[in-house]
C-alpha cells in the first residue's frame, strides 16, 4: 500500500531517524556519495523500490518513496541538481517498516537513485527518470 | 503487425482467451444505400456480460465530420503497431476495401469524397438509439464513458458543461472516468458530480497535499450472475498539460503500483471480472497491461484512437473506440468461475443518415442548443478547403488558427496546442460560429503575445517532442505536436529529447532562426493563470470576417524523418 504523508509522519515519530543533509558547503558528485555509503560495494537492485512520478507535476515538490525492508540506512540522491545530495535516513532496531517518503525540489529532468545499506554491509540501488516538462498541449 | 487471421490464432494460442471482431456484414456493403440500421446493430449475443464503451466525445452532441489522422506515428515498440496505422496500411491491416463506409469512417484518403457520400458521423441522439438497442437484447448492459465528455462546443462552454451532462444523463451511464472535466475548474466539477446518478472514478487521483485518494477508484456492479469491477483511470498528466490551477489540490500520475493494489482489492473482493476504464491514452495502456497482471479489458481513451479489433496483451485485451461519436463499441464476454473465457467484439460506426436518432435524446438535444440557436448558426465564411485538424503536425484548421493568430496579434511565429479534438469542414461548406467553437472552445483562451528567442523556441518544441516521441510511453502526453505558424523545423523521431528538431527557419526571411534573437510569439492555451489577450475563439472569429473566404491548402511546415 501506498503510505500517506500523514502515516508516515506518525510511523516517524515510531522509531525513524530522519537526517536531512543541508549545510555542505561544496556540493559533492554523485561518485563521492556514493562511494562514501557503499563502502566499495557492488549494489544489487532487488529488495529496494522507488516510486517516483515518471512526469513531475511541479519540480518543485516532487513525492519521492523508498521502501527497503531491511534497511539500517537510505541514501537518496537527486543526479541531476546543482547539489545531488538529498537526504540519507538512518534506521534504528525499532523501526517497524524501512520506508521513507519525502519531496524533493528536482531542477530539470533526471534520474532520481536510492540506495539502501543493509545490516550486513551489501547494498541495494534503484533508480528512475523523473521528466521535469513545460507540459501544455494535452489531447 | 497484426492481421486478423494472426490476431485469431494469438487468441487461440493463448488457449484461455477466444475472441472474434470486426466491423461486421456491413463492410461488404459497399453501396451506401445498402447500409442498414439493422446491419450496423448486428450482433450474435455472446456470454453473459455486455459492455458498451463510449469515449472522447467532447461534447458533440450533433452529428459531425471528422478525418481520422493521416500521421500517427509510432516510436519505439508501438512503431507499426496498431493505433500508429494509417491510411492505406491501416485498410491492408484490417482487411477494408478503400472506398468503403468503413474506409471512410477509419482512415483519411478521398476523405471529401466519401464524407459527400456517407454523411456525417455521431449525434448524441444516434449514439443513444445504439445503446437502448444492445440494451433491448441485453437489458444488463453496462454503459461506460471514458471522458473528455464535458468539453469541446459552444454550447458546452456557455452552460460549464450542464448541457452535454443533461443529454449523457439520459443514456443511463454506469460510470465514467476524466480528462477536460477538470478544466471546468475543481468546484464546478464537484458541483456536477454531485448530481450524478452514477460514479465519476479516478483510481489515480489523489489530494495532492496529503497523497490521499479524491474520488472512487472503482465500482462493483452484479451482473450476468457475475461481479464486475470497473477502475477509472483519468488522464494521467491533468495538472501538466493542462492549467493546474483550476485544480490545484488534486494530483493524479499513471500510479502502475497503485493500480496494482486497485486490481488485487477488487479480485479479493470477489471481481469475476476487471474492467479498467482508462483515460491513459492507448500506448500506456499497452505498458500498463503488460506490467499490472489481473485486468481483463481495458476500455481506452485519450488517444482518439478507433480499432475494429482489439489488441492482446497476455489476457488483456484493449478496447479502442474512437472520438466525437463516430463510434460505439459493444463487447460481449463470457465469464465463468472468475474468468474471463472469451469475447465477441464490434466497433459500431455510427453513421448518421443510416441510424435513427432516438427521439427523447433529439428533442434535448435541441432543447439544450435552442437559446443559443442564432450565436450557432452564424455565418463567419466560407472555406474552399478541406479544414481539419487530427493528426501529429499541422492541419488545415491549425493552419487557419495560426495564421489568424500571426496577422492580428502581429506576431513573426504562432503556436498552437496539439489538440486531437475538432471536427473537419468540407470544402464550400460555411463556417459557422459552432465550427469556430468545435475547434477553440476550452476554458483557458487567451492568446498571448510575448517575445522568445530562438533558443527558448527551440527548447519548447524539443519538450513538446519528447512528450510525443519518447519511447516510453509513460513519459508521453498524448496529444499531437505544437502546431507552428511563420516557421518550419526538420525533425527526427528517433533522437532523444534536445537533439530531435534541426533546420528552424523563419519562413518570411527564409533564414535560420537565430538562437540569441528575439522573436514575437503568439499563441493560446497557455497553462499558465492570468494569461493575457483576446479569447482566441473571437480573434479567429474576426480573421475570419475579416478574409470571408478561407482557402489552405495542406502545407505542413515539418519535415519528419526516423519513420
Amino acid at each position: 500500500m501506498t503510505l500517506s504523508r500523514r502515516k508516515a509522519l506518525t510511523l516517524g515519530l515510531g522509531g525513524i531517524a530522519f537526517a536531512a543533509i543541508p549545510g555542505l558547503s561544496t556540493a559533492s558528485t554523485v561518485e563521492e556519495l556514493t562511494a562514501a555509503f557503499t563502502a566499495g560495494a557492488a549494489p544489487g537492485t532487488d529488495g529496494i523500490t522507488l516510486t517516483t512520478p515518471e512526469i513531475a507535476e511541479n519540480g518543485n515538490t516532487v513525492p519521492v518513496s523508498v521502501d527497503a525492508p531491511g534497511a539500517v540506512a537510505i541514501l537518496l540522491l537527486a543526479s541531476g541538481n546543482p547539489e545531488p545530495a538529498v537526504a540519507t535516513f538512518t534506521f534504528g532496531p525499532a523501526a517497524g517498516r524501512q520506508f521513507a517518503a519525502t519531496r524533493i525540489r528536482l531542477a530539470k529532468t533526471q534520474d532520481v537513485i536510492a540506495m539502501a545499506r543493509m545490516a550486513n554491509g551489501s547494498i541495494k540501488q534503484a533508480q528512475a527518470t523523473v521528466k521535469v516538462t513545460i507540459g501544455g498541449c494535452g489531447g | 503487425m497484426i492481421t486478423r487471421r494472426e490476431f485469431l490464432q494469438a487468441s487461440l494460442a493463448a488457449s484461455a482467451v477466444y475472441g472474434a471482431s470486426g466491423l461486421g456484414n456491413w463492410s461488404r456493403l459497399a453501396a451506401q444505400q445498402a447500409l442498414t440500421q439493422d446491419q450496423l446493430l448486428q450482433f450474435d449475443d455472446f456470454g453473459n456480460v455486455t459492455l458498451i464503451h463510449i469515449t472522447d466525445i467532447h461534447a458533440q452532441l450533433k452529428p459531425l465530420y471528422f478525418r481520422e489522422p493521416e500521421w500517427n506515428i509510432g516510436v519505439g515498440g508501438a512503431k507499426g503497431n496498431p493505433p500508429h496505422v494509417v491510411g492505406p496500411a491501416y485498410l491492408e491491416m484490417f482487411g477494408i476495401k478503400p472506398g468503403t463506409p468503413e474506409a471512410y469512417a477509419l482512415t483519411y484518403p478521398d476523405f471529401e469524397a466519401l464524407a459527400k457520400s456517407y454523411g456525417r458521423m455521431g449525434g448524441l441522439d444516434r449514439v443513444a438509439t445504439v445503446v437502448k438497442a444492445i440494451r433491448a437484447a441485453r437489458p444488463d448492459a453496462l454503459l461506460l464513458d471514458g471522458g473528455d465528455t464535458w468539453q469541446g462546443s459552444y454550447t458546452c462552454l456557455k452552460t460549464a458543461g450542464q448541457d452535454v451532462v443533461n443529454v449523457m444523463n439520459l443514456l443511463k451511464p454506469d460510470a465514467m472516468t476524466s480528462h477536460f472535466e477538470f478544466t471546468l475548474g475543481i468546484d464546478r466539477v464537484t458541483e456536477i458530480v454531485e448530481t450524478l446518478d452514477f460514479p465519476f472514478l479516478g483510481a489515480n487521483i489523489f489530494d495532492a497535499e496529503w497523497e490521499e485518494p479524491a474520488y472512487e477508484p472503482y465500482r462493483m456492479f452484479e451482473r450476468g450472475g457475475v461481479k464486475i469491477a470497473v477502475i477509472g483511470q483519468a488522464f494521467p498528466y491533468m495538472p501538466i498539460a493542462n492549467p493546474s490551477w483550476m485544480f490545484p489540490n488534486l494530483s493524479f500520475g499513471i500510479r502502475e503500483e497503485r493500480m496494482a493494489e486497485v486490481v488485487q482489492e477488487v479480485r479479493d473482493a470477489g471481481a469475476g471480472l476487471v474492467v479498467l476504464l482508462s483515460h491513459n491514452g492507448f500506448d500506456v495502456d499497452r505498458k500498463l497491461a503488460g506490467n499490472v497482471p489481473g485486468i481483463d479489458v481495458i476500455l481506452t481513451g485519450h488517444t482518439h484512437d478507433a480499432l475494429p479489433e482489439p489488441v492482446l496483451v497476455g489476457q488483456t485485451i484493449l478496447i479502442a473506440s474512437g472520438s466525437n461519436g463516430k463510434f460505439v463499441s459493444r463487447v460481449d464476454l463470457d465469464v465463468r468461475d472468475g474468468k474471463m473465457l472469451g469475447f465477441r467484439h464490434k466497433l459500431i460506426p455510427i453513421f448518421s443518415d443510416v441510424i435513427t436518432p432516438d427521439a427523447e435524446v433529439a428533442a434535448a438535444i435541441d432543447a439544450e442548443r435552442e437559446p443559443f440557436k442564432t450565436e450557432l448558426e452564424e455565418v463567419l465564411g466560407q472555406t474552399e478547403s478541406l479544414l481539419y485538424r487530427r493528426g501529429n503536425f499541422n492541419g488545415t484548421w491549425d493552419d487557419l488558427i495560426l495564421n489568424a493568430l500571426i496577422e492580428e496579434r502581429e506576431a513573426d511565429i504562432a503556436l498552437s496546442p496539439g489538440f486531437r479534438w475538432g471536427p473537419s469542414l468540407l470544402p464550400g461548406q460555411p463556417i459557422t460560429r459552432e465550427d469556430l467553437y468545435n475547434c477553440t472552445a476550452i476554458t483557458y483562451p487567451n492568446a498571448y503575445r510575448s517575445e522568445m528567442t530562438g533558443e527558448m523556441l527551440h527548447t519548447i518544441l524539443e519538450d513538446v517532442a519528447d512528450n510525443l516521441f519518447n519511447p516510453d510511453p509513460y513519459y508521453q502526453q498524448g496529444g499531437d505536436m505544437v502546431r507552428v505558424g511563420g516557421m518550419a523545423y526538420s525533425i527526427d523521431v528517433t533522437k532523444p529529447q534536445g537533439s530531435r528538431l534541426s533546420d528552424m527557419t523563419l519562413l518570411k526571411t527564409g533564414e535560420a532562426l537565430d538562437p540569441a534573437r528575439t522573436y514575437v510569439v503568439s499563441g493560446w492555451a497557455s497553462i499558465n493563470e492570468n494569461t493575457e489577450g483576446p479569447a482566441i475563439y473571437d480573434l479567429v472569429e474576426a480573421y475570419i470576417k475579416r478574409k470571408g473566404t478561407i482557402a489552405l491548402a495542406p502545407d505542413t511546415p515539418v519535415a519528419v524523418t526516423g519513420l
